[in-house]
């Protein structure tokens, strides 16, 4: 390998600038857990590492005015250690526990999930349930965009040249609320998703579905958003009826592809049955006051 | 080549290294500092074989870069006993004859301490999933999952 430089600079300031002005090939550093496996593996062959763990927000986890923010490269470990956090988001908590073994969360940071985007990463499909945003920094400034528009495919991104992301918003939701992720692995630990399926959704007091949002993760180039499938759930008292809409517009908006994890027709067929045991367990934590 | 000059604290010791950028902590701990306990069975965080904790987590250190370690406390498997005394972990495994070839060993005794440090009275199921991240290719387990749960009985002092 070619001589790498590495930088860890301890503010946003220094950190855009580095990755603006750099010549060569540049990659952000997180967690790791994806760069370290696509150097050894030759994909990528960075001339300038920039490591984003020394720059405190994007390591800080807070409660602000109307929601939580977490910084991108908090570690999938330090956001299980955070009860309160735990308990405010459960199913975006879903979604990062399933990342990898202990060890991989010990370093696997969200923004890094996000920003590989693949389109089977777990902690994504419930982000954007959540409704979450993120903030972005780059040489031209600040911008927050929601989660859903940073990957655009396999690996690419919506971000430009410089930028990086610096924390991810939860907005509170309402009273009633609840969200949940699951996904359908062959094996139930260390595994890549065959179908993600996220949804929050919230109830009004006479326990009819007043607002949904459901996110497919594996089943095409980029996680979906599926509005007909939430669609099926508003209005509702989230009944067999609602259920089987519901399955049936997950399938319907899945254009996955064959692979070793599993065929297309098979990918759509458990979008749907995965779709309804996720609205499930959301409307259970939405009736138990949880969001 | 540039060298960085990385000081960090290993089983206790204030260590000072150089490492190249590309170099892995499991490679600065194998090839430069000689503690060959932490062993490279895929180098791409899917064996366990390399865990190490870094500031008190458990992590692969084929996953972490060297010059990540900078400032760092570093713990591996050359630091468990105490002396002569096996930590109750490494005397269970032997009791229990929880290894054959061995390779995965340091790893798992690495990760099933950090377990017991979180949780010191699992559920086999706990154990399970949280050892899931070691993968042994002799054993098939059993034994491995008998000789954490024993040890986490006896350090519970039950
Ligand atoms: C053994 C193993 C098992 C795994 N299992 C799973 C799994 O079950 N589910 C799953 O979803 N993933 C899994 N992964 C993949 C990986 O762990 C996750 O994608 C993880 O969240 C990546 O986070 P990181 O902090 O390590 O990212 P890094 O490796 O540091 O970065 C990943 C990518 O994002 C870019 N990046 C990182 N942070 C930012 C930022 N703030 N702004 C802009 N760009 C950024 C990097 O340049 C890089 O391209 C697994 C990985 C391994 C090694
Ligand atoms: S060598 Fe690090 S996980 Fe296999
Ligand atoms: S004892 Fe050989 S891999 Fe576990």
């Amino acid at each position: 390998m070619t001589e790498m430089r590495y930088e860890a600079p301890t503010t946003l300031d220094d950190a855009v600038a580095l990755l603006a002005d750099s010549k060569g090939s540049t990659t952000v550093l997180a967690g790791g857990t994806d760069v370290l496996v696509q150097i050894h593996m030759d994909l990528i062959e960075p001339d300038l590492i920039v490591d984003i763990k020394n720059i405190k927000e994007l390591t800080a986890i807070k409660k602000e005015k109307g929601g939580y923010r977490f910084g991108a490269a908090v570690s999938g470990v330090e956001l299980m250690d955070h009860e309160d956090f735990c308990q405010t988001w459960p199913g975006v908590m879903d979604g990062v526990k399933l990342i990898g073994s202990i060890q991989v969360k010990g370093r696997a940071s969200v923004g890094g999930n996000v920003c590989n985007a693949s389109p089977a990463a777990d902690s994504v499909p419930a982000l954007i349930a959540a409704g979450a945003t993120a903030t972005i920094v780059g040489p031209k400034g600040k911008r927050e965009i929601p989660v859903e528009e940073i990957a655009t495919g396999p690996g690419q991104t919506s971000l430009k040249d410089g930028e990086l992301v610096v924390s991810f918003f939860l907005p509170n939701s309402p009273a009633g609320s609840g969200g949940a992720y699951q996904r359908f692995t062959p094996r139930t630990e260390m595994d890549i998703a065959v179908v993600g399926v996220g949804i929050n959704l919230t109830l009004g007091d006479d326990g009819v579905c007043s607002a949904a949002k459901v996110a497919l993760g594996a089943v095409a180039e980029k996680v979906l958003v599926v509005e007909e499938a939430a669609a099926a759930l508003v209005g509702t008292q989230v009944d067999e009826a609602a259920l089987d809409n519901l399955a049936a517009a997950a399938s319907a908006a899945c254009r996955p592809i064959d692979d070793k994890r599993g065929t297309k027709e098979y990918r759509i067929k458990v979008a749907g049955v995965l779709a309804r045991r996720v609205a499930l367990i959301a409307l259970e934590r939405a009736q138990g006051g949880q969001k | 080549m540039k060298k960085h000059h990385i000081s960090a604290t290993i089983n206790g010791d204030e260590v000072d290294f150089l490492c190249e950028t590309s170099e892995t902590l499991l490679d600065v701990l194998r090839d430069d500092l000689n503690l060959t306990g932490a062993k490279e069975g895929c180098g791409t965080g899917d064996c366990g074989a390399c865990s190490v904790t870094l500031d008190g987590v458990l992590v692969c250190s084929c996953l972490v870069l060297g010059v990540e370690a900078e400032g760092k406390e570093i713990e591996t498997i050359e630091g468990m006993a105490d002396g002569d005394e096996l930590h109750p972990l490494q005397r269970k495994f032997v009791e229990h004859i929880a290894l054959q070839c061995g390779i995965c060993t340091p790893g798992l005794l690495i990760s099933a301490r950090s377990l017991l440090e979180k949780n010191p009275d699992p559920t086999e199921e706990e154990v399970r999933f949280g050892l899931a991240g070691n993968l042994c290719r002799c054993t098939g387990y059993q034994n491995i999952i008998k000789a954490v749960m024993d040890a986490a009985q006896e350090m519970r002092g039950a």
